[in-house]
């Protein structure tokens, strides 16, 4: 009797351990399904016209969507413009070039940038920065898309020091030996062998990075403006602008239930979490040659 | 890495100047990219430092805000951060280890498992905010949760779970396969294994990666804006059904929504809430290298 009740134990803890490990499948679905209960209704109650349309002004029924996804494709841009070269740059010295010590100081100061939450950011972005920045380019005000693009980048920065840093000691030593015996300088060594083999983890890295930067919010919200203008050209990012998440994180809190303007937020919800999706699929479809560095990812 | 470079070192002698010339010119460009990236940092915790220390006292951590949060303290938003922080753990934890223990111990390696991956990646890539509308239609309104701790954390929870997963998951796998061996041998269980040999050895780890979940639901704002953050409240939150203030929150609030609001209170506020999250980071290196000092194999 006792045996098989450790049996039925056994069974039942397994179980439970399963169902955990299939939960992540299920929270990413019910995820989309509440997103689309609440947003889809949208597409009854505003026109196509009307929600692709250039204004952004839900008091009179104006829901076009354009300067909301203008706004943000133009911060990531930005974003990733500051966060490429310095994510990878530190990312190459840490793995390649920095002796033990610098590595060591280094590091734990990527996971301190890891930490900060944005709002702290944007905290320090709207008091110190904004202001100088308004006097130094001479704008009517710092609140700007550039101004977005900075911190974001920033904010990016430290996922893609991880993941590229990962990616680059997953190169084997042999190649680099093989390199340098060949009469190649360190300096050559890294970026004609050491890098093109990681290539793919630093895709990933750059991938993970701009869905880090188009899902960020506080910070965003924080120190771009927020008017909903369809950016026209680059100099926009030299005025005010508004994101898609800033949307939602400005307007949810005063809609009413069920009302077009709640479904529209919503809506956008869903446009967010589909490009979010992209974007991981594709770095994930990169990472999986690799699957050590997929658990990384995300540590 | 440094024995190479003094290998490299030595082969560059030999080799011509303007190679050298060029990788040092490159080198000191690479030195001077990774200092920029970590000065911004520097300057931040720092300037929030240099300002906030000043604020801090008995009074402020613990007195209610008054004369429209213009005065006094910030307690009930400190308070309410452990609150929404602990919940969350309540949640995330069980789940998450139970789910890192399925994939690194159970799972085969099929095509189930990779769809379990890849839902664990997006479910870390989904935007914050995103979460936050999904906690409102889930918690809030479909249980009828209303704004309050509870949504909140749940909200949090989900959040935070591929962090934890995957910080486990790591954790678990870096336990030398041969003690699994051996166990198993001797005649356990594939769950007494786990229970006995496996997490006791990886607790540091999964330690480690509960910390880093926590630092990640207590600085978060976006999340909690619809589902139980609170602008102000004069009372203390009853119960988990109550909506709560919140650091990250109540620093937006002060810093965007309250016109003529002390500069000191502000960066008093942003300090606390950065001492509570690097805090929890410093633990979170500490166990992690203090494990791998006391490791035996």
């Amino acid at each position: 009797m006792k045996v098989s009740w450790r049996e039925w134990l056994e069974v039942l803890i397994t179980s439970i351990i399963k169902v955990s490990g299939y939960s992540a499948i299920l929270f990413v679905l019910v995820i989309f399904l509440f997103l689309m209960i609440e947003g889809l209704p949208t597409l009854g109650e505003v026109s196509l016209e009307n929600l692709f349309g250039r204004r952004w002004y839900p008091i009179e029924d104006y829901f076009g969507l354009l300067p909301l996804l203008g706004g943000s494709l133009l911060v990531t841009l930005g974003a990733i413009l500051v966060a490429v070269p310095f994510g990878l740059g530190t990312a190459i010295y840490i793995a390649e070039v920095a002796p033990r010590w610098a590595r060591e100081v280094l590091k734990p100061f990527v996971e301190i940038m890891a930490g900060v939450p944005s709002v702290v950011l944007g905290f320090i972005g709207i008091l110190v920065f904004v202001p100088r920045l308004r006097v130094l380019l001479d704008l009517p005000t710092g609140l700007t898309g550039f101004t977005g693009a900075l911190l974001l980048g920033f904010l990016s920065i430290p996922t893609i020091v991880s993941v590229a840093e990962d990616a680059l000691d997953a190169v084997p030593r042999s190649y680099r030996d093989a390199a340098l015996a060949l009469g190649a300088t360190q300096w050559q060594t890294i970026w004609r062998v050491t890098l093109p083999a990681a290539r793919s983890g630093v895709i990933t890295a750059v991938m993970l990075g701009l869905g880090r930067a188009i899902g960020e919010t506080m910070a965003v919200m924080m120190v771009t403006g927020n008017a909903p203008v369809v950016p026209g050209s680059p100099l926009a990012l030299f005025a005010p602008l508004r994101t898609m998440t800033a949307t939602i994180a400005a307007e949810m809190g005063e809609v009413a239930t069920g009302s077009t303007h709640y479904h529209v937020l919503f809506f956008v919800g869903i446009v967010l979490f589909l490009i979010s999706l992209v974007v991981n699929i594709t770095a994930s479809a990169v990472v999986f040659r690799q699957r050590k560095r997929a658990e990384r990812i995300l540590s | 890495m440094a024995t190479q470079q003094s290998l490299t070192t030595k082969r560059l002698v030999t080799g011509s100047s303007r190679r050298n010339g060029v990788q040092r010119l490159g080198f000191a460009f690479l030195t001077l990219i990774a200092v920029l990236t970590v000065l911004p940092i520097l300057f931040v915790v720092a300037y929030i430092f240099l300002q906030g220390f000043q604020t801090l006292s008995f009074e402020f951590l613990f007195a209610f805000p008054s004369n429209g949060m213009r005065s006094g303290g910030i307690w009930p938003a400190i308070l309410g951060t452990v609150y929404l922080t602990f919940f969350t753990t309540l949640f995330a934890v069980p789940v998450g280890i139970a789910a890192a223990i399925y994939l690194a111990e159970y799972a085969p390696d099929n095509n189930a498992t990779r769809v379990i991956r890849i839902a664990i990646i997006n479910l870390a890539g989904i935007p914050s905010i995103v979460y936050g509308l999904f906690g409102l239609g889930i918690f809030v309104l479909f249980f009828s949760l209303g704004t309050s701790i509870l949504s909140a954390s749940l909200t949090l929870a989900i959040m935070t779970l591929p962090v934890v997963i995957s910080t486990t998951e790591e954790a678990l796998r870096s336990v030398p396969q041969e003690f699994r061996v051996v166990s198993i041998s001797l005649g356990a269980t594939k769950w007494q294994t786990v229970q006995r040999i496996v997490l006791p050895q990886s607790l540091p780890g999964i330690l480690t990666g509960v910390i880093l979940g926590l630092e990640r639901a207590a600085g978060e704002t976006a999340p909690i804006l619809f589902t139980g953050a609170a602008f102000y409240l004069p009372t203390l939150p009853g119960s988990p059904l109550d909506a709560t203030m919140a650091l990250p929150y109540h620093l937006y609030v002060i810093s965007t929504q309250v016109p003529g609001m002390p500069v000191g209170i502000q960066y008093g506020t942003a300090l606390v809430l950065l001492i509570l999250v690097l805090g929890l980071n410093l633990l979170a290196t500490i166990i992690r290298s203090r494990a791998r000092a006391r490791r035996q194999w």
